[in-house]
């Protein structure tokens, strides 16, 4: 692999054509994900990064070495770069057979040496006996292999996915998603997985940054970004949906609507400090009889919605819409009817508080 | 049958294959993906040999290459021959009014290849000269042999700016085309026949070779 494992760290800049502003490192053997919807840059960070785009400000290297400080005029080509990327569509080389475009990336190596590296590395993402196969006779799952062995045919120090999901079906997609968790384990190198999936960052990756309108928002593990987001912005991307105006009452307390509810990081904030509350599904249980702790609130029923093993529940709290989950035995055994009322429980330690964007 | 004016036919439009095929495959590569000012006006200055009458092209030819002009005069001064009335001259013209035909398949085929491609050569190392011989021209292949062919066929088939710059010498500008209109002239209408069969062959294999090639580009089959 490659000669010695170092952290990359990625500063870039540019007010336009693309907005960026993005600051975000990766160790070896970590996998990041940057996630944010289509149009935020995700894609274009991957190619300052592979020396595709060139920012007007920014600053790339791997350890010691540099690949871009505009600062310095330093702007290394792509082939001087030790960077292996997945392109979003594949991007095989049409006239090729599968054997021949990884070997085409490793034209450093002498014959018969190229040949039987190659080979390996197509049996490293199981593609024995497709060897001769060209990229329209593969299907897309394979074609996507065939990439990602491409990529790694130049023992690369980062290696860089491209929405590598995006393109095969859900029936492909489960194997694919093993393959990158085995690369993960297997490979001591930061890797970078640019997607608009959430379940496949949650999934996967060691850490996550989510990325809105070329800005790096937060970087965080995954719990930390999906229940510690650091604004209401960054806590609907990562898709929760229960994040409400709320008011700081007292260091322990905040008031929302008519209640006062018990927040585990209230005292982030004075009193008094209009903010957004969130309260992830996580911490959100029906309860039983009288509660005769805090924060129990009552609420009635507006939809059920089944999820495989799990039902999806929506009470109204208030003006307020709460969305949480239970299990779907629960949900039979309970015998739950829209406009039934409830008694739901909001764990303190789950609430969390954010500025107001 | 004009024997000597078949070999001078053949003899000029290989030439003219040899020479314009580099030029056109650098020309048709930086109207695909270059970027630069006047692009618009270079692809149709590129055109104006197809649309423009052959006399009126021959005619500003035949005033650029006399040794009265400033080129022919430096043409003349530089090598001491003279571009009017020679087999140069009417290889110099073969080249220009060729252009569009030599540029265009080459051109489509380049802007046919993803972006996105190339860039995966670059970041599998490939420098810029090894992505254009490993993947650039092998896909672009079908359009620089559709080139190929249309310019032979073409060249062989001139007439109006070789008449024009080169009039009718044996042996040095007496191209078949010309041959045949000589024939027809002097009324040996058996020999105008055999040569326009002749002419008449090769343009059939030209198309037929253009329309193999491009209906394989559509099915998506390359060359190994």
């Amino acid at each position: 692999m490659a000669p010695e494992a170092a952290t990359l760290a990625v500063r870039l800049q540019q007010a336009g054509p693309i907005p960026l502003d993005v600051a975000l490192d990766c160790r070896p053997g970590e996998l990041l994900a940057i996630i944010g919807p289509s149009g935020s840059g995700k894609t274009t960070v991957l190619r300052c990064i592979a020396g595709l785009y060139r920012p007007h400000s920014g600053r790339v290297a791997v350890g010691g070495e540099v690949w871009l400080d505009t600062e310095k005029g330093v702007d290394l080509p792509p082939q001087a770069r030790s960077v292996g990327l997945v392109f979003q569509d594949y991007a095989l080389f049409p006239h090729l057979s599968s054997i021949d475009n990884v070997r085409l990336a490793m034209l450093r190596h002498e014959e018969p040496t190229r040949s039987r590296l190659a080979k390996s590395l197509l049996e490293r993402v199981h593609l024995e006996g497709l060897e001769a196969r060209r990229p329209d006779q593969l299907s897309g799952g394979q074609r996507q292999r065939v990439a990602i062995a491409r990529a790694l045919a130049r023992d690369p120090q980062v290696l860089l996915l491209d929405e590598p999901f995006s393109a095969v079906d859900r029936m492909t997609r489960e194997p694919l998603k093993e393959e990158i968790a085995a690369l993960h384990r297997a490979l001591d190198i930061p890797m970078l997985l640019v997607t608009h999936d959430l379940e496949e960052a949650l999934a996967l990756a060691d850490r996550i940054c989510v990325l809105h309108a070329g800005r790096t928002l937060q970087i965080g593990t995954p719990d930390e970004v999906r229940l510690r987001p650091q604004s209401a912005l960054v806590a609907q991307l990562m898709g929760q949906m229960n994040v409400f105006p709320a008011v700081v009452e007292s260091a322990h307390a905040v008031r929302w609507g008519p209640h006062t509810l018990t927040a585990a990081n209230s005292d982030a904030f004075h009193t008094g400090t209009s903010v957004s509350v969130l309260i992830p599904p996580d911490a959100i249980a029906l309860v039983d009889g009288e509660a005769n702790t805090g924060n129990v609130l009552e609420a009635i029923l507006t939809e059920t919605k089944p999820l495989a093993d799990m039902t999806q529940l929506t009470v109204g709290v208030g003006e307020a819409q709460l969305r949480f989950k239970i299990g779907a035995r629960e949900a039979a055994s309970r015998k739950l009817h829209v406009g039934d009322a409830l008694r739901v429980h909001l764990d303190p330690a789950g609430i969390h508080l954010m500025s107001e964007n | 049958m004009d024997w000597t004016a078949f070999s001078l036919s053949l003899q000029l439009a290989t030439w003219t294959v040899a020479l314009l095929l580099p030029m056109a495959i650098l020309i048709a590569r930086l109207l695909a993906w270059g970027r630069f000012r006047f692009k618009s006006v270079a692809e149709s200055l590129l055109l104006l040999p197809l649309v423009l009458p052959p006399t009126v092209l021959g005619f500003y030819l035949l005033v650029a290459f006399s040794p009265q002009s400033a080129f022919g005069g430096a043409i003349k001064s530089l090598f001491g021959g003279q571009l009017v009335f020679s087999f140069v001259g009417i290889l110099v013209a073969s080249l220009i009014i060729n252009l569009p035909f030599a540029v265009q398949p080459i051109q489509r085929a380049f802007e046919a290849i993803p972006p996105n491609v190339r860039e995966a050569a670059f970041v599998s190392g490939l420098s810029r000269w090894e992505t254009m011989r490993r993947i650039e021209l092998p896909l672009a292949w079908p359009g620089i042999v559709s080139a190929i062919a249309l310019t032979f066929a073409h060249t062989l088939g001139e007439f109006g700016v070789i008449l024009m710059i080169g009039g009718s010498i044996p042996g040095e500008t007496r191209v078949l085309s010309i041959s045949i209109y000589d024939s027809v002239q002097a009324f040996r209408l058996g020999d105008a026949g055999v040569m326009s069969a002749l002419l008449l062959g090769f343009s059939l294999g030209a198309i037929a070779i253009v329309h193999m090639l491009a209906r394989r580009q559509r099915t998506g089959t390359h060359g190994t």
